[in-house]
Order: C-alpha cells, then structure tokens, then sequence
C-alpha cells in the first residue's frame, strides 16, 4: 500500500470515499500470525498459530476463553487482542449475572464492533489494530464470527486471517461443504491442516506452537491440550508420509 | 405508620464439619416467613468451585444476591488466574464482599466450607458483616444454638464422662444433628441437602425431616 496525501488521521476522507488510517489498521491484521476458525452443526474451532519473540521465548497465546460458550482468537496488535479479550469477558460476565442466561455471541460481537466503530470517527483515537475471531454457542449452534478494525463483523463457516492466511483460506475453500456432519475429531484435524497449510516449512509445530480451541453444544468452551494437538500432528505428518 | 423494614429472616440452618481432607455440609430446605412455610424445597447451598461450597441462612433474597456475585467473582478469578481460587483465597473474598456492604448488610449467615490447597477439610464461619475465623466445625440460622451444642459435645471431646457417640461418620452426625433440632426448632424441617466433599468426589444425598 502506497502512502497517500489524506491518511493523517481517521477524519479525513479521501476523494474516493475512503479512510486511509483505518485501511492502514487492516493491514496490521496481515502481520500478525495466522488464526483460523470454522464449524460444523455441532461444533466450533478455534485454532492459531502462535509466535514467540525468540528461541529463548515462550510462545505468545492468542487464543482466550470468553465464557463457557464463547472463546476468542485475534492476529494483529497483541495488547490490543488483550485488551479486546477484557473487555468481552466482563460483558459477557456482566450479562449472565443480570440474566442468569449465557449471552448471546453475536450480541457480544456486535457490542465490540459498536466500540471499534467509535475509534474511526474521533480524531484523537484510533482504530483497534487487531482482527478476531470469535467461536460461539446459541440456541441455533455454533457460530463463528469475525471482527475487523472498520467495525464491521461477518459470520463465517470457516474463515483464516494473519500472515499468509491464503493458503488455509484455500484448503477451507476446497473443504468446507464436508464439515456439516462431521465428528469431533475429524473437525479438529481440519483445523490443524489448514494451519499446517499456512505455516512455512522452518516454523516449529507442536502443541505449544499450536493452540487448539473447541465449543460445542455438548462441550463447554475448552483448550485441547498440548499432548492431544502433538498426537494429531503427528497423526497428520504420517498420513502425508504414506501420501508420498 | 411503621417504616418500611428491608430484612426479614426466612429461617432455616445450615451445618458443616470438618474431618480430615473430607467436610460435609447439610442445609435444611425450608424457607418460612413468620408462621408460615414458603417452600420444602429451597436449596440453601451453593457450589462456587470444585472443592467450594458456601452455605448460607438468614435472608433468602440477601442470599441469593450474594451467591450471584460470588460466583461472578469466581468467573472472574479464573479468567484473570488461569485456575480456582482456593478455599482460603475465598475465604477473604467473602470477608470482603460481606464488609463493602458494611452499611446495609447482608442478612446472611454463612459457612464457607470444602477442601483447601493443602488437602484439608475446612469450614469458615462468618456473621453478617464478614467476620469470620476456621473452624473444624460450624452451624447457622435458627437452629444454630441448638446444632452447636450437640456439635460441641460430640466433635470436641472434652467435658465427657462417658464415650457414647451419636455417630463417627460426619455424613450421619450431620443428619442426627438436624434431626434433633428439627424436634424443637419450627423453622427447621422437611429435608436436608447434604454434601460429602472429599479430595476424591462429591457424593450428594437427601435426608427427610419433620414437616410440622
């Protein structure tokens, strides 16, 4: 993206329509590392991939629990996902203890996207610099959602955003007719796949590397643990042996 | 032309003793107002984690309150931690949650019980406004001065010049207790909700009282 005389600041429109600096908090999505997420009618996953600053480093998390029903990941401007990650924990919180009910996921969602809305029409802030995905549970299902800085969200069945997320995007493409009906496992295999697309061949995949997050109607939000994401890796690395 | 009174004591008492790394806990299930009955069927005990219970009597309405916004604040600990608060870092959440409302109290009486970090069955007694202190054994509500007597003789072991026990398993000291006290306490009866919380489960069970 070429630099542009009218990207000083959210308030200043371009002559073609556009607002350069919230362009700008887009393309901070794409230097983050990748998430991606999907669904079939019983559940949702969440699955990123995550970056440690050195070897000497732990792996950064990106993948958090919102509520029982509703879990979060989020590529861009870490300290902002956090922040993001607060502020729908307590709202969701806030819900259930007025409510006595789980709040509904696209409420909460539509809630975060009314606050990023704010922050591109004032001129002494700016836009969050993070995409999310949310995964979550209603009535009708899993849900996956994702959030942008221009405040809009879009419901997906199945979606990948950060840095080289094309390749996952196109194994989705190619695979997700067949998620409907599929089981639990068979799910979480797609996930790891489409991120294992994505990954190039010096990045190090095992289970801290790889974060790994299912809701479903019968399972409340958790983490897969480090072993269950190592076994189906390896799971995976040797089914492409035998392909070769 | 009486001023509008906001408390009103629904009666009721909840029981806890301490053995080792198991506590039980027995709440009665009736809520009165006055002569009258309003339920048998009140659960007066509410589960905050996996090893936590807190029991509580006095103010059905107080109580509810409280217990709402503790496990608010459980939901919120295990967000920002990673893991359950343990019994003792409840302990003081509760202390606290009770003191903020120093000025218009809760009318709650309540027994913070379960298993703590170290293995051991504890209980912690509190009053309205958040004083509390470990015991290995606790009652509150309407029949407390009746249960704390028996509990006293049987669980303490002093003052005794005979050996009779009512029963060595707490799980049946608990039930003989509000049986007794169900003789003579019209607020307590109809059943009790008891809960054996141990290190290796949670066992809950149901007892039938008096319903006069």
């Amino acid at each position: 993206m070429l630099k542009s005389p009218y990207d000083t600041d959210c308030i200043t429109w371009s002559p073609q329509g556009r607002l350069f600096q919230i362009e700008y908090a887009m393309e901070a999505i794409k230097q983050g590392s990748l998430c991606v997420g999907l669904k079939s009618n019983d559940y949702a996953i969440l699955a990123t991939l995550n970056r440690a600053p050195s070897k000497l480093a732990e792996y950064q998390q990106k993948l958090y629990e919102i509520d029982e029903h509703i879990g979060l990941c989020f590529s861009g401007l870490t300290a902002d996902g956090r922040l993001i990650c607060k502020y729908l924990r307590t709202e969701a919180l806030n819900y259930k203890y007025t409510h006595g009910t789980n709040i509904n996921p696209q409420r909460l969602v539509g809630k975060l996207s009314d606050k990023a809305q704010i922050k591109t029409q004032r001129h002494s802030k700016r836009p969050y610099g993070v995409g999310c995905l949310v995964i979550g549970l209603d009535e009708n299902g899993p849900h996956v959602y994702e959030t942008s800085p221009d405040a809009n969200f879009y419901e997906y069945y199945a979606v990948a955003i950060g840095a080289r997320c094309q390749s996952a995007k196109t194994y989705l493409e190619k695979n997700y007719e067949t998620f409907s009906n599929l089981s639990k496992d068979e799910l979480i295999i797609h996930a790891v796949k489409a991120v294992k697309s994505s990954a190039q061949s010096d990045v190090e995949l095992n289970g801290r590397s790889v974060s790994v997050a299912i809701v479903g109607r019968d399972t409340p939000f958790k983490f897969l643990t480090s072993d269950e994401i190592e076994a189906t890796l390896s799971q995976l690395s040797q089914a492409m042996e035998v392909e070769v | 032309m009486s001023r509008f009174n906001p408390y009103n004591d629904n009666g009721g008492t909840v029981v806890a003793v301490a053995q080792g790394s198991r506590v039980v806990i027995g709440g009665d299930t009736r809520i009165s107002n006055g002569y009258n009955i309003l339920s048998r069927n009140y659960n007066k005990v509410t589960q905050l984690t996996s090893t936590t219970f807190i029991a509580t009597s006095g103010q059905v309405t107080d109580a509810q309150a409280l217990h709402k916004l503790l496990l608010a604040k459980v939901a919120l600990y295990k967000h920002q931690h990673g893991n359950e608060p343990s019994l003792r870092a409840l302990s003081k959440l509760l202390c606290v949650t009770l003191y903020s409302r120093r000025f218009f109290p809760y009318y709650t009486f309540n027994l913070l019980c379960g298993v703590d970090d170290d293995g051991q069955g504890k209980v912690f007694g509190y009053d309205a406004i958040g004083s509390f202190d470990e015991l290995k054994y606790g009652a509150q509500g309407s029949g407390q001065q009746l249960s704390i007597s028996i509990l006293d003789n049987q669980m303490k072991g002093t003052n005794r010049t005979d050996s009779y026990s009512f029963n060595s398993d707490p799980v049946g000291l608990v039930k003989d207790v509000f049986n007794a006290i169900a003789e003579r306490d019209i607020y307590t009866g109809d059943h009790v909700l008891i809960w054996d919380v141990s290190p290796q489960g949670i066992n809950q069970s149901t007892f039938r009282l008096r319903s006069d």
